[in-house]
């Protein structure tokens, strides 16, 4: 689904990412984590294209990021749900509209989206909050709202940076469930986190691989989790 | 911006959903429409200008065709000796193509309609004329009055309008000004969507990205705009030259030929239709410069 060739990745100064090589096989589920400033989110931007890497290759859905068109990069997003770090809506729309967005924008908006919009509203516990703005939503509804604006298209592939970054325990619980269901359903899973709890939680439900990024590479940590 | 007909089709079945991806911004649009009206109402004045001047410029330009006419006053038994001694002037004047003096029967017809068919000219001293057709050169009429005056003392020579000649250059350039005015109305109406476009742009910068992140295409955000600011300079354009195109006609008309240049600054049939094509080249001139406007600052988005 995802695979990244001896990437590197810099912002202009030294490089923050060097010689990165992972593989997301369809249907796995992996954490990724590391110290803040690590280079998670970074990390997460190579996969979905925001960014290209400095040095190596990185292929998305069996395309190399270097080769894709605007309208390409369009196109795979509509594949690859994320849950961004600093979520961003679309103000002046009610929450409900905001979760639907992928829809619309692909032209499947209007009735198809119906009965999975509520459903899955009801799901990240939102129901009430449908037709309320973003601005006025907490920080945690704001993170269910983009997890579930994430997965409306049925992506193959789930990015989530920080999905529980803001919510309590038992949300977390929650949202943590959706995404394995979603993983069982299939999907590729990935989420940036450094709650550890959160993990340790995750590997009594799912098989999950966990990255850590240290001193500027990516390791498989072990079983000491 | 390709102008096919799949985007100009995507304006006029409005998606509503898609409108609503661009919060709706009350004061530019308003700004917007305010000057493509008032862009489109000069327009119109800039085009009657233009195609009256026009008309005068030819009208008068016709009238300038290279005739004269000479009149010999003089005592009847001087007349025919006279009208004789000018036509030999004239044989050897250059840029004289022919002439020839009227007969009695031409003349009398001349005068018919103030004195009547009956009058029989016979014995009344009216001045015998000679038509004079020029080559396309001219005639030198200071020289030739000079002649005449020494070898044909009756002879009075009438160039006809030939004073209109620097008015007709002047309604000429009148009418290149107009055209030039009309050009620039429409350079200007791009230059205001551009701007308006683009600060249109600038506001929603967040939500551009935010549609670019759930996967939505260059094409989509951009249309959001263009069609805004297309049926906005349509719709403002549209009042502008209706506007316009009132104020034209209420103009007082009539009068005689010389106050023409005043009183004819109006359309004249086809030329009606030209205001009207205003408003839908306001528009593709909108569509163009949003769309060129949308891409720049799309293009600088991951
Ligand atoms: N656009 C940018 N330009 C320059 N430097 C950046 C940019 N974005 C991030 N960085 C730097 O790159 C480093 C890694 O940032 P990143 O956001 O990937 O960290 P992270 O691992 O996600 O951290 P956190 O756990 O706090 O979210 C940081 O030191 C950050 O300052
Ligand atoms: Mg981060």
């Amino acid at each position: 689904m995802i695979e990244l060739e001896n990437v590197a990745y810099s912002y202009g100064g030294g490089e923050l990412l060097s010689d990165i090589s992972v593989k997301l096989a369809p249907g796995s589920f992996h954490f990724l984590t590391g110290p803040s400033g690590a280079g998670k989110t970074t990390l997460l931007k190579l996969c979905y294209g925001a960014l290209l890497p400095t040095a190596g290759t990185v292929r998305l859905l069996g395309a190399d990021v270097r080769t894709l068109q605007r309208d390409d990069i369009a196109m795979l997003r509509r594949r690859i749900g994320v849950v961004h770090q600093d979520v961003q809506f679309l103000d002046h729309l009610p929450v409900a509209e905001n979760i639907a967005l992928p829809l619309t924008v692909s032209g499947r908006g209007g009735a198809a989206q119906g009965d999975d919009l509520e459903e899955l509203m009801a799901w990240v516990g939102l129901t009430g909050r449908a037709q309320g703005l973003p601005p006025e939503l907490s920080g945690g509804e704001r993170q269910r709202a983009a997890l579930a604006r994430a997965v409306i298209m049925s992506p193959d592939v789930v990015l989530a940076d920080e999905p529980t970054g803001n919510v309590d325990w038992e949300m977390s619980q929650r949202l943590l469930r959706l995404l394995i269901e979603l993983n069982r359903m299939g999907k590729t899973v990935l989420i940036a986190t450094h709650d550890l709890s959160l993990i340790r939680a995750a590997k009594a439900q799912v098989q999950a691989r966990v990255l850590r990024i240290a001193n500027r590479r990516i390791q498989l940590a072990g079983a000491d989790l | 911006m390709k102008l096919n007909l799949n985007a100009l089709q995507s304006l006029t079945h409005s998606d509503r959903q898609a409108d609503r991806v661009v919060p709706p911004s009350g004061f530019t649009a308003r700004l917007t429409l305010f000057a493509a009206a008032a862009m489109a109402f000069l327009a119109v004045f800039a085009l009657a200008l233009s195609m009256a001047t026009g008309r005068l410029a030819s009208q008068w330009s016709a009238e300038l065709a290279r005739t004269a006419t000479i009149r010999i006053v003089a005592p009847l038994d001087q007349r025919a000796t006279q009208t004789e001694a000018a036509l030999a002037v004239l044989q050897t004047t250059a840029g004289v193509q022919s002439a020839r003096a009227l007969s009695d029967e031409e003349q009398s017809a001349l005068l018919a309609p103030w004195f009547g068919p009956e009058v029989s000219l016979d014995g009344l001293p009216v001045p015998r004329l000679i038509e004079i057709v020029e080559t396309a050169d001219g005639i030198d009429a200071a020289g030739l009055r000079l002649r005449l005056a020494a070898e044909v003392p009756g002879a009075v020579l009438d160039d006809h309008s030939r004073w209109r000649a620097p008015l007709v250059k002047a309604a000429s350039r009148l009418r290149l000004l107009g055209w030039v005015a009309t050009v620039l109305i429409v350079a200007t109406v791009a230059a205001m969507v551009t701007l308006a476009a683009q600060a249109a742009l600038a506001a929603n910068a967040q939500v551009i990205a935010v549609l670019r992140l759930v996967g939505a295409t260059d094409r989509y955000i951009a249309q959001a705009f263009i069609r805004r600011f297309t049926l906005r300079a349509l719709a403002g354009s549209a009042l502008g030259v209706v506007l316009g195109v009132i104020a034209v006609v209420l103009m007082p008309s009539g009068g005689s030929e010389m106050s023409g240049f005043l009183t004819g600054l109006r359309f004249q049939g086809l030329g009606w239709i030209v205001p009207f094509l205003i408003p839908p080249l306001t528009a593709l001139v909108a569509f163009a410069a949003t769309g060129a406007a949308a891409r720049r600052t799309l293009e600088n988005l991951s």
